[in-house]
């Protein structure tokens, strides 16, 4: 058996317990920085007068010396906080870059007006929308996301069925590879004249463009992906008795699936393109319809908004996809930390 | 050249097959023109008997046993399997290619039920798959994925992939092939092990003499392309063999003459 002193005890706790300067330079000090450059901000918001008309700065203002406060909170009880105060530690420097970009935009917008004032509206008028404009924008999420959500799925599934068909039938490659050559790298965006005159309504005219737009780079990258499976899987396979079903389902589309994540990547990032163009065109509803609205009325503050908003949704979505992708392939080393 | 068999007093046990391969001749076409790779090659394997074929790189050992796992046909002449004609693969004569050929999507385990799954009986044999993966040693091992085994490794679980099958016929492509050398050495002992312990008749293609030698009961070497069986050696020793053994040295010689290195001795 080994045995301890009490001095090695004390010295392992030592650390915690106090804050040397060292630590001020390092973690503490970052997280302090952090916390003073949100207090700046809210300062910033309460000492002035604005050059406009809004009436959230005072509420911007306290809110930013909250988070300040927690910040500093978090900061200096870290060590007892779990994963969540880790979080923080690692984030810290973001928190102060972000800390101190807000400061200079409300700055530099509400109170000296550096930059032309209905263009570039301070971060009050932003927080504005959100609480007096929630309704509608909420509704416009949530149209966005019906739509797109409908089109993407409707896309991969079509263009992941085509891939794997072609991929592995020369018969149907024989037909099929043509009218994809013809017509896959046309920018779905071409057919919107078409397609809303077309289709019954806006609705099912930008689900069709949506699809398209996510279909040929599913449907291309599949197709090589189970094109590119070495034969020798196939070769191993049918000697331990497979038959086609098995070689197809088991073997071909496990084998092609991280080309089938490329394709479902490349495909939500151009979706994302119509989605938007064909909000703004037209369907009356969702975030591009609201950017256009909010263009309509000069209500700069709200396209801001609605771009936060968006950007957030786009990269939530890609965010899901690549935890699933992470989740289904964790067979795979190295892959891409999104 | 046909060395003679030097009294051959071994009995085998019956789970092997027979293997009959009668004036099989194959041929590829590349570029319009045709290459021959198999001139009227004949052999016949007792069941259970562990034969090894011999010869230069890219003579057709490989293609013979494509051909006698079914996965393509011959241009002329016939297989057959406990005199039923080869038409295609089917499990009782299983490939260990030189590459493990694992599937990197599915763990050890995964891989070694692939047969039992792909003929649909997986669920009712489970035991088989823990069992065979017990008696390559990988236990441990069961949950992890392709990535993280060394050769050694993978190259068992290929292994096990095929005993799970219990196949008549185990035809080896040079599976130990790009394997370190101590690692070799260790696996051909435990596949000596294996067919000793199991009785299927193998067919071992290697370019290692001395492999050869340690394992199988009769060395067949073939020709420069299109292949030809050039001499059918019977290695009349028992097992455990010993690589130091003098007529072992004897007979590697000899295979050397025939490969036409004799002037490597």
């Amino acid at each position: 058996m080994s045995t301890y002193s009490v001095s090695d005890a004390t010295a392992a706790a030592a650390p915690r317990a106090a804050i040397t300067f060292a630590d001020l330079s390092g973690s503490y000090g970052v997280g302090l920085a952090a916390s003073l450059a949100w207090l700046a901000f809210g300062l910033s918001c309460l000492y002035w007068p604005d050059v406009g008309d809004w009436s959230r700065t005072g509420s911007l203002g306290i809110g930013a010396i909250v988070i300040a406060a927690f910040i500093l909170f978090g900061t200096f009880s870290a060590d007892y906080l779990g994963n969540a105060g880790q979080a923080l530690r690692k984030r810290a420097p973001w928190l102060v870059a972000f800390g101190a970009f807000v400061t200079l935009w409300e700055v530099a917008t509400a109170k000296f007006a550096w930059l032309p004032l209905p263009f570039f509206p301070p971060p009050q008028a932003i927080l504005e929308v959100y609480t007096d404009d929630l309704p509608k924008l909420l509704d416009s999420v949530f149209a966005s996301i019906k739509l797109q959500l409908g089109g993407y799925v409707i896309g991969a599934t079509v263009g992941f069925i085509t891939g794997v068909s072609i991929g592995w039938s020369q018969k149907i490659g024989y037909w099929v590879h043509p009218v994809l050559r013809f017509i896959g790298p046309l920018p779905a965006t071409a057919w919107l004249p078409i397609a809303f005159f077309t289709f019954p309504s806006s609705w099912s005219a930008s689900t069709f463009l949506i699809a398209l737009a996510t279909g040929f780079p599913v449907t291309v990258l599949t197709w090589s992906g189970v094109a590119s499976v070495s034969s020798a899987y196939y070769d191993v396979a049918r000697t331990l008795g497979a038959r086609p079903s098995f070689l197809v389902l088991k073997v071909a589309i496990p084998a092609a699936l991280p080309h089938v994540f490329v394709g479902l990547f490349m495909g939500l990032g151009s979706s994302f393109a119509v989605l938007v163009v064909a909000e703004m065109i037209g369907v009356k509803a969702g975030l591009g319809w609201y950017l256009q609205w909010a263009q309509g009325w000069a209500a700069y503050a709200n396209m801001y908004a609605a771009l936060i908003v968006m950007s957030l949704l786009c990269s939530g979505a890609i965010t899901l996809l690549f935890r699933t992708r992470d989740r289904l392939l964790v067979w795979q080393k190295g892959v891409v930390k999104w | 050249m046909v060395v003679q068999s030097t009294a051959e007093a071994i009995t085998y046990p019956a789970v092997g097959a027979e293997l009959d391969i009668e004036g099989v001749s194959h041929a590829f076409d590349i570029d319009g023109a045709t290459l021959p790779v198999l001139d009227n090659v004949n052999l016949s394997i007792a069941p259970g008997e562990f034969v090894a074929l011999l010869g230069p790189s890219g003579c057709g050992k490989s293609t013979l046993l494509r051909l006698v796992a079914g996965l393509e046909k011959p241009r002329a002449g016939s297989l057959r399997e406990d005199e039923a004609r080869i038409t295609g693969p089917h499990p009782s004569r299983v490939v260990v290619f030189q590459d493990p050929t694992l599937f990197p999507w599915r763990t050890v385990w995964d891989n070694v039920a692939l047969g039992l799954e792909a003929q649909g009986i997986l669920k009712a044999q489970r035991h088989r798959v823990d069992a065979v993966i017990e008696l390559v040693g990988l236990s441990s091992f069961r949950n992890a994925y392709p990535h993280q085994l060394s050769g050694g490794m993978a190259q068992r679980v290929a292994l096990a992939r095929a005993l799970v099958n219990d196949p008549k016929i185990l035809v080896l492509d040079e599976p130990l092939g790009k394997l370190d050398s101590l690692t070799r050495i260790a696996m051909q002992s435990e596949l000596v092990a294996l067919w000793q312990r199991k009785g299927f008749t193998t067919l071992l293609v290697t370019h290692d003499v001395e492999e050869a030698l340690v394992l199988a009961n009769r060395v067949i070497v073939l020709s420069d392309r299109p292949a030809r069986i050039k001499a059918d050696i019977a290695v009349g020793r028992p097992y455990p063999r010993h690589r130091g053994d003098p007529y072992l040295a004897e007979l590697r010689k000899q295979i050397l003459g025939l490969l036409g290195l004799e002037a490597t001795w």
